[in-house]
């Protein structure tokens, strides 16, 4: 296979946790360093694999949140239910090692030269690969014009919080509607309640420029916010979706 | 040699079946979804099955026709290359050797289409003899769209996206043309048993 050739065996590796931010009260960023990183596409994820000291395994795929050209890093959500993610939130510290490889995914992936306009909707930790497509995108020399719908429970679950405010503030072209689903902050002036058609609606451009579209986060939110999208005429094939699901 | 994570125990569970979890897999009772995009969904009425392939007659079925065809209960395990895997997962579904039953070819690889534009390809031995339905009910209720509903292909000894969502037919071929995974990174062949999650693999 010729393609195989090209991209290269994925091999199993070990990562090095060099630092680590917690974003929210259940959610951490692992700065990771790969040796032999091959480099990565704004969007892809890669596999992690633990291995007890009976040798019992357990793999999950994660995002990668940082930006191509940089190495990688992955945001967890601590699941309540979760297998591995207790472990990435709460136990790994700097200097731990675990196994890694990656990047996965050619489809769910966002390069500049694809152009715009963007439009990401993220719901819960679904920002984290849309978070490197919008990393990715403030560094080109020319950011298309871009926007974030992101959907959180409540203020103190929005992930990369100071970081999402910054771009919507400061970089021309993105413009941020944050949703806050559960409880909102004395003062909230912004919207409540889940993505639904009016807020699709109400944040969409014009008809002659609709924009690329991804859409990440539990499966009942990718479909409500894809057919929504669909329904506002929107093609399919301009919709790329990635649902987040298991433990 | 696998390299030991401090402090990792995991969460073993002691119901899973000896044999009946490949590697790196873990079991859910839950029903994930994995999609590139947004669900179709295609009227029963404008729904058809249709099998093509170079030098053979087209044979097309509409939902009717489809439905009147003999089919049967399959209960089988199922593994997604996004790691989960369900045990015991009950459908109904036309055994793709009924499709193919009047059918004269000397085909080496089936590609599969969806609507959508999904398409996955897989050796003609891996859906005959028993090995694949076009399945319309899950748990004895008709297929949910986003579990591929109307039908989709159930291929459940391969990886779960061989068993394409929103199928609409199956273009019998020689060559073993990569569908939307397996040009998206994902294995040719994708034999849970034998990890072949990725390219390489």
């Amino acid at each position: 296979m010729a393609r195989a050739a090209v991209l290269g065996r994925l091999t199993w590796q070990l990562a090095e946790v060099v630092d680590t931010t917690d974003e929210t009260a259940t959610v951490r960023t692992l700065f990771l360093d790969v040796p032999a990183w091959p480099g990565h596409l704004a969007g892809q994820h890669v596999d992690v694999r633990l291995t007890a000291d009976d040798g019992y395994q357990a793999e999950r795929s994660y995002s990668i949140a940082t930006p191509p050209g940089e190495a990688p890093a992955i945001t967890v959500q601590r699941l309540e239910d979760g297998e591995v993610s207790p472990y990435l939130v709460d136990e790994v510290r700097p200097g731990d090692r675990f196994e890694l490889r990656g990047p996965i995914g050619g489809y769910f992936v966002w390069d500049y030269s694809q152009g715009g306009p963007l439009l990401l909707v993220a719901g819960g930790s679904g920002i984290v690969p849309l978070m490197s497509m919008l990393r990715h995108r403030a560094a080109s020399s020319d950011p298309v014009p871009t926007r974030l719908v992101y959907s959180a429970r409540t203020l103190e679950d929005v992930i990369y919080r100071d970081e999402v405010m910054a771009l919507a503030r400061e970089s021309e072209g993105v413009q941020l509607v944050l949703t806050l689903t559960r409880s909102t902050p004395p003062g909230w002036s912004g919207h409540t309640g889940r993505v639904g058609a009016d807020l699709l609606r109400e944040t969409d451009w014009p008809e002659e420029q609709r924009p690329l579209s991804y859409v990440c986060g539990p499966t009942s939110f990718v479909e409500a916010v894809a057919s929504g999208l669909v329904a506002l005429g929107h093609a399919p094939e301009r919709i790329r979706t990635e649902r987040f699901g298991g433990a | 040699m696998n390299f030991i994570s401090r402090g990792f125990r995991g969460r073993r569970r002691d119901d899973a079946p000896a044999g009946r979890v490949p590697p790196g897999q873990y079991l859910t009772d839950d029903f994930p979804v994995l999609s590139a995009g947004p669900t179709p969904h295609t009227p029963l009425d404008q729904w058809s099955f249709t099998i093509t392939g170079e030098g053979i007659e087209p044979a097309r079925w509409s939902w009717d026709e489809f439905r009147a065809l003999r089919s049967e209960p399959v209960t089988v395990d199922i593994h997604c290359v996004t790691k989960w895997s369900k045990l015991d997962t009950t459908w109904e579904g036309v055994s793709v050797d009924t499709l193919l039953e009047a059918i004269e070819h000397d085909a080496r690889y089936v590609l599969a289409f969806s609507d959508g534009g999904y398409t996955t390809n897989l050796p003609i031995e891996d859906v005959t003899d028993g090995k694949a339905w076009v399945a319309f009910a899950y748990g004895g209720e008709p297929l949910e769209p986003e579990h591929g509903g109307p039908a989709r292909l159930l291929v459940p000894h391969l990886y779960f996206w061989k068993s394409a969502k929103w199928v609409r037919g199956l273009n019998l071929r020689d060559d073993d043309e990569p569908g939307f995974w397996e040009s998206n990174g994902y294995h040719m062949y994708g034999d849970p048993w034998r990890e072949q999650r990725y390219w390489g693999d």
